[in-house]
């Protein structure tokens, strides 16, 4: 990749906007692929995006993704309003979900998309208070 | 295995991007849950379901999965098979169950995906 110069996307998400949900992270994964930075970690990054665009959509009243694209890393932050995460801890461990059954029936909420998050991504931090909204954070390096 | 002898394995129909049938294919996912099709799979696998909806392609397109097979009779509607396409995701379709496509290509060589979830 030439140049030091980050790109910087960013997405409004709508909470239970399932037929939209994905374009946010397969948009990053465009622009990835137009830099050349390799498959593999094009596959994290688009992983990690991914699933926290899908919980965001899922489990929010709605957000927002930003992605910044570096020459050596990327990185991805979501900040979405409500109802937040009571027990984090409990949160990512897998099989743990309290998604609806509807969410199930399209083959989600099965409580595996916090850990895949952090073992996608270098850096995950996660934050969230409830009644207010959950932020996370990862960084991908190339 | 090329993409075109899992069609003839599985007596399945291709519903879309017959351009990409010539694709190899390494290892096999069988499920209905994308959450672990996106924590388990690696880049060479195809993916056999009976979920028919938007969020399948855009796991596959997400993971890099070869193509998508869906079992039990299921189709896809056009919305959902125009998305592969423009995904160059190739779709087949099976009457035979998820159990019997997973044991077709089984016998003929094909392996399951690690279960750990490593990243290559």
């Amino acid at each position: 990749m030439s140049g030091k110069q980050e790109i910087i996307l960013e997405f409004t998400l709508k909470a239970s906007c399932f037929d939209s949900a994905g374009e946010a992270s397969s948009k990053v994964k465009r622009v990835l692929q137009q830099i050349g930075v390799r498959a593999d970690i094009i596959r994290r990054i688009a992983i990690s995006a991914y699933e926290a665009e899908m919980n965001v959509i899922i489990h929010s009243l709605g957000g927002i993704m930003r992605a910044v694209i570096y020459f050596d890393h990327a990185e991805l932050l979501f900040e979405d309003q409500g109802p937040g995460i009571g027990d984090v801890k409990l949160a990512m461990q897998e099989g743990f979900s309290t998604a609806s059954d509807s969410v199930r029936q399209m083959g989600f909420g099965a409580g595996m998309g916090l850990p895949n998050m952090a073992r996608c991504a270098d850096v995950f931090d996660i934050q969230s208070e409830v009644g207010i909204g959950t932020k996370i954070r990862m960084i991908i390096y190339y | 295995m090329k993409l075109i002898e899992v069609q003839n394995l599985l007596d399945a129909e291709v519903v879309g991007g017959s351009e990409w049938i010539g694709r190899e294919v390494v290892t096999v996912f069988g499920a209905d849950l994308m959450s672990d099709v996106l924590a388990f799979t690696n880049e060479s696998t195809l993916l056999l379901t009976g979920l028919t909806n938007i969020q399948v392609i855009r796991t596959a397109e997400m993971s890099d999965l070869v193509g998508i097979v869906f079992v039990r009779g299921k189709r896809p509607g056009p919305e959902v098979i125009e998305l592969a396409s423009s995904k160059k995701i190739p779709l087949l379709a099976t009457k035979h169950s998820l159990y019997e496509s997973c044991g077709r290509l089984y016998q003929q060589g094909l392996k399951s995906c690690p279960l750990i979830g490593e990243l290559p």
